[in-house]
């Protein structure tokens, strides 16, 4: 499909200051549940904003820094409604909290490592947004609804970029191949916690998605890709998880220390 | 085999003289007309084009980088969405360049070796580092700027790609320049450290902005001809003059000063007068003696020779698909 389909005009886009200026607020509860996935978009934005201008071909410098754009958007979106809540803005969220109130998956958070690596990682996350996504759309909080509509239709373009990558590295070269291997393997133990339910999810009933709900259709269309790039869904380690808790990996402090340095120099300043 | 010979013939080799195509260049640019990939040109023309259009893409595709700088840690995430957008575009930039260049028979694998072998040239300006933030607002303003000076004229360039691809760069150029001159706005009325930073990042970048026009008419070898050709419409000093005039009032309404004592207006000239430039820093960074050339060139290498292993592997499931495509036609 092409993504001329799916291009929505700057007059019509929801963006977060539009967001802001309504001023809708959220409940405490649907302002944590904003939280997890706003945070899941800005870290993995901040993770493909590293490969702008190292891609291994300029086309994907454009694909890879357009996909980190949508990413950074949605969780403009997301962040901008949570911090209604709690008379904050976007930015307090992302530059004035430390690793442990950060409440994104494991997953988005780990290294880019090669391009397999990070095709790996994309593969898997654009999947699971793509089926939240889709579903929350029917969310009966009007603003997360509203935001979920307009990331789905990006999200969709994310996971056939990410797919079409899965089958030219797996069936490209030996080499590829075995990198697209190892790519899976360093980042499917971090699958398992995407789909974890919990008291926050059960508490918001039809507001928000419940993750163990998509796990059927995840794995049924990431298994079809994996059988037509002649792969095995890897098995072995299942990360302990936690990220919903504010639990992260060694990786994630380092990445944030860089996200906020500027900002948590100059706290008194605006830019 | 034939059609391969026959590229590399036309690569290599002189054209044949054609009159007629000849004439009918020079008619065309006699009426200020369009050349078109199809007409006949003189080799020096398309040479000459070649290495001015391909500078201009490696400038963009090595511009990405000193941007690129901060990309992580831009501090708000308006800034970062913007920056993130801007480099994406110095990116497509980039690749309509190329693909204008390569409308003159040169590939895009040839350009990109000769960019990372050194053998060609880009904007040396790219070869200076971005240490502190504001450096993001000084590229938008000065450098962009700049760049506009110099590419608006390239928008009625007589070969006709490159002048197409001018039209929209330079909508997007503009666009680049406004929020680089809003950064600086920004900081210069914020708090004093961030006045501070943005003074001391304007003090750094004027004189090599002034630069990039290139050296003073009367060491410019190569500018009288591409004038003749309409491929240039102004001189470099008209141009700098022409930016100069734009950046002074900017600058008072930034609450910034130009780090050059000498700048007065001109009454009897109807233009700002300006210091002289320090023409052998401009030599020597040309050289490759610039804070970050190496740097620049060895992240590109670097990007270019890792990436290798994902183009084969794309290269080979293109030429797989093909294969089982025709199996499934001849079947």
């Amino acid at each position: 499909m092409s993504d001329q389909t799916f291009r929505i005009s700057a007059g019509e886009a929801l963006t977060a200051e539009k967001i802001t200026e309504a001023g809708e607020k959220p409940t405490e509860a649907v302002a944590n549940y904003a939280l997890r996935l706003g945070d899941d978009a800005l870290i993995l934005a901040q993770r493909l904003g590293w490969w702008i201008a190292r891609a291994p071909e300029l086309e994907e410098d454009v694909a890879l820094g357009n996909i980190a754009l949508d990413q950074l958007g949605h969780a403009r979106s997301f962040l901008s409604y949570a911090a209604l809540a709690w008379d904050k803005t976007e930015d307090d969220l992302a530059y004035f909290r430390y690793e442990p109130e950060f409440v994104n998956l494991q997953l988005v958070e780990q290294p880019n490592g090669d391009f397999a690596a990070t095709i790996a990682r994309q593969f898997i996350i654009s999947h699971f947004q793509f089926e939240l996504y889709r579903r929350l759309v029917d969310s009966t909080d009007a603003t997360l609804a509203a935001i979920a509509a307009k990331a789905v239709k990006e999200v969709d373009y994310h996971r056939d970029h990410a797919t079409q990558w899965v089958l030219r590295l797996a069936l490209g070269t030996e080499e590829s191949r075995r990198r697209m291997i190892a790519g899976l393997g360093v980042m499917w133990p971090y699958v398992d916690e995407m789909f974890r339910d919990d008291d926050l999810v059960e508490s918001l009933g039809d507001a928000a998605v419940r993750p163990s709900s998509l796990r059927e259709d995840f794995d049924t269309v990431t298994g079809a890709v994996l059988a037509e790039a002649e792969l095995e869904v890897p098995e072995g380690f299942v990360a302990r998880g936690g990220g919903r808790e504010g639990i992260h990996t060694e990786f994630f402090g380092p990445m944030l220390a860089e996200m906020q340095v500027l900002a948590r120099a100059h706290p008194e300043a605006t830019w | 085999m034939a059609t391969a010979a026959q590229r590399k013939r036309s690569d290599d080799a002189e054209l044949p003289e054609d009159p007629a195509g000849r004439a009918h260049f020079d008619e065309l640019i006699a009426a200020d007309q369009r050349v078109e990939p199809t007409d006949w040109m003189p080799d020096a023309y398309r040479k000459t084009l070649v290495r001015q259009v391909s500078q201009h893409a490696h400038s963009e595709i090595i511009g990405m980088q000193p941007e690129g700088n901060w990309i992580t840690r831009a501090p708000s995430l308006k800034r970062k969405a913007i920056l993130m957008a801007k480099v994406q575009d110095e990116a497509g930039h980039g690749l309509y360049l190329y693909s204008a260049a390569q409308t003159l028979g040169t590939p895009r694998d040839k350009m990109t070796e000769d960019l990372i072998s050194g053998k060609a040239k880009y904007s040396s300006i790219f070869n200076y580092p971005t240490p502190t933030w504001a450096d993001m607002g000084s590229i938008g303003w000065l450098v962009d700027g700049a760049a506009i000076c110099n590419q608006v004229p390239l928008c009625r360039a007589s070969y006709g790609p490159y002048a197409r691809a001018m039209v929209r760069i330079c909508k997007e150029e503009s666009f680049h320049q406004r929020q680089g001159f809003e950064i600086l706005l920004h900081l210069s009325r914020g708090t004093k450290e961030q006045h501070e930073m943005a003074q001391e990042s304007v003090n750094r970048w004027y004189a090599p902005a002034l630069m990039m026009f290139g050296p003073p008419d009367a060491d410019s070898p190569n500018s009288a001809q591409s004038m003749a050709w309409n491929i240039k419409r102004f001189s470099n000093d008209e141009l700098r003059q022409r930016f100069v005039d734009m950046i002074v009032p900017q600058a008072e309404v930034l609450g910034l000063t130009l780090p050059d004592p000498a700048i007065k207006w001109n009454e009897e000239r109807g233009h700002y007068d300006f210091g002289e430039l320090d023409w052998d820093e401009f030599y020597e960074v040309l050289k490759g003696r610039g804070p970050a050339n190496a740097i620049r060139l060895e992240r590109r290498r670097t990007a270019h020779e890792e990436g290798a292993w994902v183009r084969e592997a794309a290269a080979a499931y293109a030429e797989r698909r093909r294969v089982e495509s025709e199996k499934a036609q001849a079947a």
